[in-house]
C-alpha cells in the first residue's frame, strides 16, 4: 500500500524548473531512493514534502491525507521526520537536548504546567528521556550525550541528526544524503542502521543518496531524476543499467562517477 | 577533581543534579537571606537594586539568550508593568495581587504586540522594538490620567500581609520583596528551560528550519517567549519604579532597554547566572566610577558611565562573547581538571558551513 504519493508535482524558482511534473509513490515499509546529479531537484522534493515550499501544481498526500493543507510544523505530527543535506542541528544545545526537541510533537503539557513544573510535566520528561535513550543506544551515541553540538566532528553530527529524526518516532523518514561526507566505515554503519530502521522499527524510508553502492544495498526501489524530471524508476540494478541514466551520469559531473567508484568498494 | 556519576534520568530533570549542587545553592540562598544582618542599609539598598535589575534582565535573557530575539523595547514593558501595578493598587487591589496581575497583563500585551513584530528578523526586530521604547515615552505623557504624565507618580504605600514595605523605614522588607521576586522568576525560568517549551526556544534560536521539521510552531513559540519575557520585565519595572519612590516618563527611558541588553551580554547570554552577574556590574559600576572620579579629584564627568559601560561591552564581545559566566565556567573547568587542562581547550570550534537555503 502506498504511504506517500506525489502526483504531477511541479515547482519553479524564477526561471528554473526545479521539479517538473514528477510523480512518485513510496510504499509502506520500503526503502526508496532518489538519485540524480547535483541540482536535479532531489532536495527540493524533500522540501515540498516538509512544506517549506509549495508546489505550483500537483498534489502530495501522506496516508491518504492532503499534505499541502498542512503548515510546515504540522508535518511532523503526521509522522514524517527528516534530516538535512547541510546538517541543521541546534548548535548551542547538547546532543541530549537536540534529541529531546525531537520529542516535541509528543508533548501534552500546557504552558502553566511547564512554568511551575507541575502536573504531567515530570512524568512526561521521564517518558521523553526514555524514548530518547532508546535511540541513543540504537545509534551508539552514549559518549556524546552531554556534549554540545558545536564541538562535534562531522560524522557524529550526521548521526545525531538521524537520531533526532528517529526520536520523533516517525512512520516515514526522509534522509537527505545520509552518507555524504562519511568515511567508508561510517557509511557501513549507516547502511546497517537504515536496514534496522526499516526491519526492526518498521519505518518507511525515502532517501537521497549519491553513493550507488549504498543505494543498491539498502533500497528496494530507485527513482532517477535529472533536471527535475523522472529519468527511470525500478530496482537499483534496473535503474543503474538504464540507458538514460548512464547517459545522464556520463554526460555530467565527475563527482557522481567518483561516488560510484567509492560505492563499488563498500 | 569532582566526578559526575549519573544514576537516574531524574538527575537531569531535577532542579539540582546532585547534593553538592543543591548544598551550594542552599548556602547561597541562606547567605542572601541573612544579608540584612550582615550589611548596612546603604548596601542593602544596592543589593535590592541588583536584584531588581536581575528580574528585568532575566526577562530579556529569556527572549535574547534563550530564543535569540533581540529586543530594545523592554523599557516600555517595564513601564507598563509599573503603571499597571499602581493603577491596580489605586483600584483597590492589595499590592501582591496588583503586582502579579500586572506582570500577567504586561505579558499578554507583550504577546499581542509580538505577533506582528516577530515577523521581523534580527536587526529589524531590534529597530522596531527600539521605536516602541521611544514611543512609550510619549504614551506615558499622553496618558497622564493613568500615568501622571511628566509630573509622574509617587509610589503608593506597599503592604504585604500586614508588613509595610518601605525603603526608609525597613529596607530589609524591600530587599526581601526583590529577593522573593528574583527567586520566583528564576524558578519559572529554570522550569521552562527543563521542559519542552524551553527546548523549543533554543530550537528556534539555533535553526528555525529544523525546529519546524520537528514540529515546533515558530510563530507560537516566539510569541510565548516574547510574552513571558515582557511579563518578567513588567515585574522588574514595577519594582524599579516603586523602589525609586517616584517615577515618570524619564524613569523608563529607552536607554534602560539598551542598558538591559548590555547587561545580559556582559553577564553571559543564555545563562541565568549571566543575568545576575550583569546586574551586579550595572548596579555597582556607577558607584565604582564615582569613587574613582572622587579619587582623581575631578567632579562628575557627564556621559562617563555610558562610555565606560559601552567600552566594557565591546571588550566582552571581542574577547569573551560568553560573558562573565562563560569566563567563570572556563575557570571552573580549568580548576576541576587541574593540572590536566590544555591550553587550546577553549578555542572556539570552527563551525560548518550553514546556508539560508535548504539544499
Ligand atoms: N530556494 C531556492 N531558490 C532558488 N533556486 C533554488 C532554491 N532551491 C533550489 N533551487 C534550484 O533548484 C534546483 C534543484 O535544487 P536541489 O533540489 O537542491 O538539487 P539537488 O538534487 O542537488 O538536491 C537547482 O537548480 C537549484 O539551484
Ligand atoms: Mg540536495
Amino acid at each position: 500500500m502506498s504511504l506517500l504519493d506525489l502526483k504531477n508535482v511541479t515547482l519553479k524558482f524564477g526561471g528554473v524548473t526545479a521539479v517538473n511534473n514528477l510523480s512518485l509513490s513510496v510504499n509502506e515499509g520500503e526503502v526508496f531512493a532518489l538519485v540524480g546529479p547535483n541540482g536535479a531537484g532531489k532536495s527540493t522534493v524533500f522540501n515540498m514534502i516538509s512544506r517549506f515550499y509549495r508546489p505550483f501544481r500537483g498534489s502530495i498526500t501522506f496516508d491518504g491525507e492532503d499534505l499541502l493543507k498542512q503548515k510546515p510544523h504540522q508535518v511532523s505530527s503526521h509522522g514524517i521526520a527528516r534530516t538535512f543535506q547541510n546538517i541543521e542541528l541546534f548548535e548551542r544545545a547538547t546532543v541530549l537536548q537536540n534529541l529531546l526537541v525531537g520529542r516535541h510533537r509528543h508533548r501534552k503539557t500546557m504552558l502553566l504546567e511547564e512554568m511551575f513544573f507541575i502536573g504531567r510535566t515530570r512524568a512526561q520528561e521521564r517518558e521523553h528521556r526514555h524514548a530518547v535513550e532508546e535511540v541513543i543506544d540504537f545509534l551508539d551515541l552514549q559518549p556524546y550525550r552531554d556534549k554540545h553540538i558545536a564541538g562535534l566532528p562531522y560524522g557524529v553530527r550526521k548521526v545525531v541528526e538521524l537520531a533526532r529524526a528517529l526520536a520523533t518516532k516517525p512512520r516515514l523518514l526522509l534522509l537527505d544524503e545520509p552518507a555524504s561526507g562519511l568515511s567508508v566505515e561510517e557509511t557501513q554503519d549507516m547502511r546497517w542502521w537504515i536496514d534496522d530502521i526499516r526491519r526492526q522499527m518498521g519505518i518507511t524510508v525515502l532517501m537521497v543518496e549519491h553513493d550507488m553502492g549504498l543505494v543498491s544495498k539498502v533500497c528496494d526501489r530507485v527513482l532517477a531524476l535529472a533536471d527535475g524530471a523522472e529519468l527511470a524508476q525500478g530496482t537499483p540494478a534496473e535503474v543503474q543499467a538504464h540507458p538514460a541514466v548512464i547517459e545522464a551520469y556520463l554526460g555530467t559531473s565527475a563527482i557522481s562517477k567518483t561516488a560510484n567508484a567509492k560505492g563499488e568498494r563498500v | 577533581m569532582r566526578f559526575h556519576f549519573k544514576t537516574t534520568y531524574d538527575q537531569d530533570i531535577r532542579l539540582f543534579p546532585d547534593w553538592w549542587n543543591f548544598s551550594l545553592y542552599a548556602a547561597l540562598i541562606l547567605l542572601l537571606l541573612a544579608m540584612p544582618w550582615l550589611i548596612d542599609s546603604f548596601f542593602l539598598g544596592e543589593m535590592t537594586n541588583v536584584l531588581i535589575w536581575a528580574v528585568a534582565g532575566l526577562g530579556l535573557m529569556l527572549l535574547t539568550g534563550q530564543t535569540g530575539q533581540v529586543s530594545l523595547g523592554h523599557s516600555a514593558f517595564m513601564a507598563l508593568g509599573c503603571y499597571t501595578t499602581v493603577n491596580l493598587m489605586e483600584a483597590g487591589l492589595p499590592f501582591l495581587a496588583a503586582f502579579l496581575l500586572a506582570g500577567a497583563i504586561t505579558g499578554i500585551i507583550g504577546a499581542i504586540i509580538a505577533i506582528p513584530a516577530l515577523k521581523l528578523h534580527g536587526v529589524y526586530l531590534s529597530i522596531a522594538t527600539l521605536a516602541l521604547a521611544i514611543l512609550a515615552d510619549d504614551f506615558i505623557v499622553i496618558l497622564d490620567h493613568w500615568t501622571g504624565g511628566v509630573n509622574g507618580y509617587f509610589a503608593p504605600e506597599i503592604w504585604i500581609f500586614g508588613v509595610e514595605v518601605n525603603r526608609w523605614v525597613n529596607p530589609a522588607a524591600w530587599y526581601y520583596l526583590a529577593l522573593g521576586t528574583a527567586l520566583f522568576v528564576t524558578l519559572i525560568y529554570r522550569n521552562l528551560v527543563r521542559s519542552p517549551l524551553g527546548r523549543a526556544f533554543a530550537a528556534v534560536r539555533d535553526s528555525e528550519i529544523s525546529a519546524q521539521a520537528m514540529g515546533v510552531d515558530i510563530a507560537r513559540t516566539k510569541t510565548l517567549a516574547f510574552g513571558l519575557s515582557c511579563a518578567f520585565a513588567g515585574l522588574g519595572g514595577a519594582l524599579m519604579g516603586l523602589f525609586a519612590g517616584a517615577f515618570n516618563n524619564e524613569t523608563f527611558n529607552f536607554l534602560i532597554s539598551i542598558q538591559l541588553l548590555m547587561m545580559i551580554i556582559i553577564g553571559g547570554l543564555g545563562f541565568i547566572h549571566g543575568a545576575f552577574l550583569g546586574a551586579i556590574v550595572i548596579a555597582f559600576l556607577p558607584q565604582l566610577l564615582s569613587m574613582s572620579t572622587d579619587f582623581m579629584g575631578s567632579s562628575s564627568i557627564p556621559g562617563l558611565e555610558t562610555g565606560v559601560f559601552g567600552m566594557i561591552l565591546i571588550a566582552f564581545i571581542l574577547f569573551e562573547p560568553m560573558g562573565l559566566y562563560g569566563r567563570w565556567l572556563k575557570i571552573r573547568t580549568w580548576l576541576e581538571l587541574f593540572p590536566f587542562a590544555r591550553r587550546d581547550m577553549f578555542k572556539r570550534q570552527k563551525t560548518y558551513l550553514k546556508t539560508e537555503r535548504l539544499r
